[in-house]
């Protein structure tokens, strides 16, 4: 348990002290996070709409497959996307292995099921009657989706919130695809995995307590603008 | 909605425009090296001096030397560092590296635990890696990631006259880690067993264990680290400029010495013997 109380002490002084390595990698998971979840919510919010309100044969396996992949492994997405992105692969002429680029594209993959999955339960959740009065007042079907989203906004959000989360603490797929170069690919996530291989414990728990502060950080912000 | 979203690009954005940068620079090498140099802290030097010396980045990615030569299949690294001559050999006749420059070597050594339960101590590697099997007086801890320490320690079987799958599956006393060199000795030390590992690495270690060296002489115990540029035919893509810059600082008479002295100060004695393209037969 000292040691615990210990990693505390370490984070908080990494914290003020600014390391500049702490920092660096702090502002690289936070930045390649934010990417990958701003992207999936761009492309998924949409699309689960898309699916929530159109009847199709096939609509509620379709469902079930989505909700499935909520437990993909990251190490398999970490997998496809090394097979991918491998300069023998397909799109391996990009040279975007081993790069943030990488990472993101991976914890894209990883969220959308997520996203589209939850956009569709917080779609569920809101009182129908609201899509069809807005129809029966003459509203097109993509301004009645619009209202309906802003209905269940706090539940998109929290999905967002959901997705940030898996994205930062994700560890198989960024090792994998993003090779945990220093100053290039490290993430919080892989410096605690390569610090805790080294044996440095207390560094390693410091940059947990970092991860989560930076997590509610993110929370807190996300719950202030879910107020206004 | 967008708010948020917007909101949240642009912290990304302006957070990852402050120092890291999303795209790759124009100029950067990579390189897979066998976690044992790594761990010693070795790379974490030569790194900023090829980068100052150079003008390029220079990324480093912590492969065992079993997935560094995948990755250099893969065309995926420039260069690679290992430390398994009979696989880097057949990497170069299989036409995926130039050429192999060995650069430094130690020698591997037997730990355990101090009290020496399976009574292993002075004996050769050989004899003391039958009677591990033979009496499993104590756990020995294994890589089983096909890097260079855990295809060695599959030829010290051999010569023991074991088969390695027998071992394998002879009992819990045989633990696969399935990790790098470093977390390999973290746990032999947890669970008090016995382990190889190179002699670097366990001097780095040294002050985290409780473990100490029971076999150190041996001809097989030899260690040699090569450095292998990827063959550009296979790749068009590597860059073999950067590659071969890379072979001649690792050779070169400075870093040589720096590799020579390296962990002195620290651990009273150096982690690796310098051989700048010599090729070392057992002695």
């Amino acid at each position: 348990m000292v040691e615990l109380w210990h990693a505390f002490i370490k984070a908080l002084e990494l914290i003020a002290s600014l390391d500049s390595e702490v920092m660096e990698i702090t502002r690289r998971s936070l930045a390649i996070s934010v990417t990958s979840c701003s992207i999936t919510s761009l492309i998924c919010v949409p699309l689960g709409s898309l699916i929530h309100f159109n009847r199709f044969p096939g609509k509620s396996v379709l469902i079930n497959v989505i909700q499935t992949f909520y437990s993909f492994p990251t190490v398999v997405v970490g997998l496809f996307v090394f097979v991918l992105l491998s300069r023998t692969g397909p799109l391996g002429e990009l040279g975007l292995l081993f790069t943030p680029v990488a990472i993101v594209v991976g914890q894209v993959l990883l969220i959308m099921p997520i996203m589209i999955g939850l956009t569709i339960s917080a779609l569920s959740g809101i009182d129908g009657s609201v899509v069809e009065t807005a129809m029966s007042l003459g509203a097109s079907r993509t301004q009645a989706s619009i209202l309906a989203l802003k209905e269940a906004r706090f539940a998109v959000l929290t999905a967002v919130i959901m997705c940030f989360g898996r994205a930062i603490s994700e560890v198989g797929l960024s090792i994998m695809v993003g090779g945990n170069i220093k100053g290039f690919t490290r993430t919080l996530t892989t410096a605690i995995s390569l610090e805790s291989s080294k044996g440095d414990i207390e560094l390693s728990l410091a940059l947990g307590v970092i991860l989560l502060t930076l997590a509610l950080m993110v929370n807190l912000l996300i719950g202030w603008l879910q107020r206004r | 909605m967008l708010g948020v979203m917007v909101i949240l690009f642009v912290v990304g954005c302006t957070a990852s425009a402050a120092r890291a940068p999303l795209f790759p620079a124009a100029e950067r090498i990579r390189v897979a090296t066998t976690t044992s140099l790594y761990d010693t802290g070795l790379w974490g030097h030569l790194e900023p001096m090829f980068e100052k010396k150079y003008k390029v980045e220079l990324d480093i990615l912590y492969a065992g030397t079993g997935i560094a030569f995948e990755y250099g299949k893969r065309c995926d690294v420039d260069a690679i560092v290992t430390h398994d001559k009979a696989r880097e050999e057949k990497f170069v006749a299989d036409g995926y590296g130039v050429n192999r420059i060995p650069f430094a070597y130690n020698h591997f050594l037997i730990i355990g635990p101090p009290e020496d339960p399976a009574n292993v101590k002075g004996l050769s590697p050989e004899e003391a890696f039958k009677r591990l099997a033979e009496t499993k007086a104590g756990s020995f801890v294994s890589r089983g990631d096909e890097s260079g320490t855990h295809v060695k320690e599959k030829e010290i079987w051999g010569a023991a006259g074991f088969e390695h799958e027998t071992v394998r599956k002879s009992g819990a006393w045989y633990i696969e880690a399935g990790r790098g060199m470093g977390p390999t000795l973290l746990m032999a030390s947890e669970k008090n067993a016995y382990t190889l590992t190179d002699a670097g690495t366990f001097l780095a270690y040294k002050g985290k264990l409780d473990l100490v060296p029971l076999v150190d002489k041996g001809a097989i115990l030899l260690n040699v680290y090569s450095v292998i540029a990827v063959n550009p035919e296979k790749c068009p893509k590597v860059n073999i400029e950067i590659a071969n810059n890379l072979i001649n600082f690792l050779t070169s008479p400075e870093i040589q010495k720096f590799i020579g002295e390296y962990g002195v100060a620290e651990y009273g004695t150096g982690l690796f013997i310098p051989c700048a393209g010599a090729e070392l037969e057992i002695q």
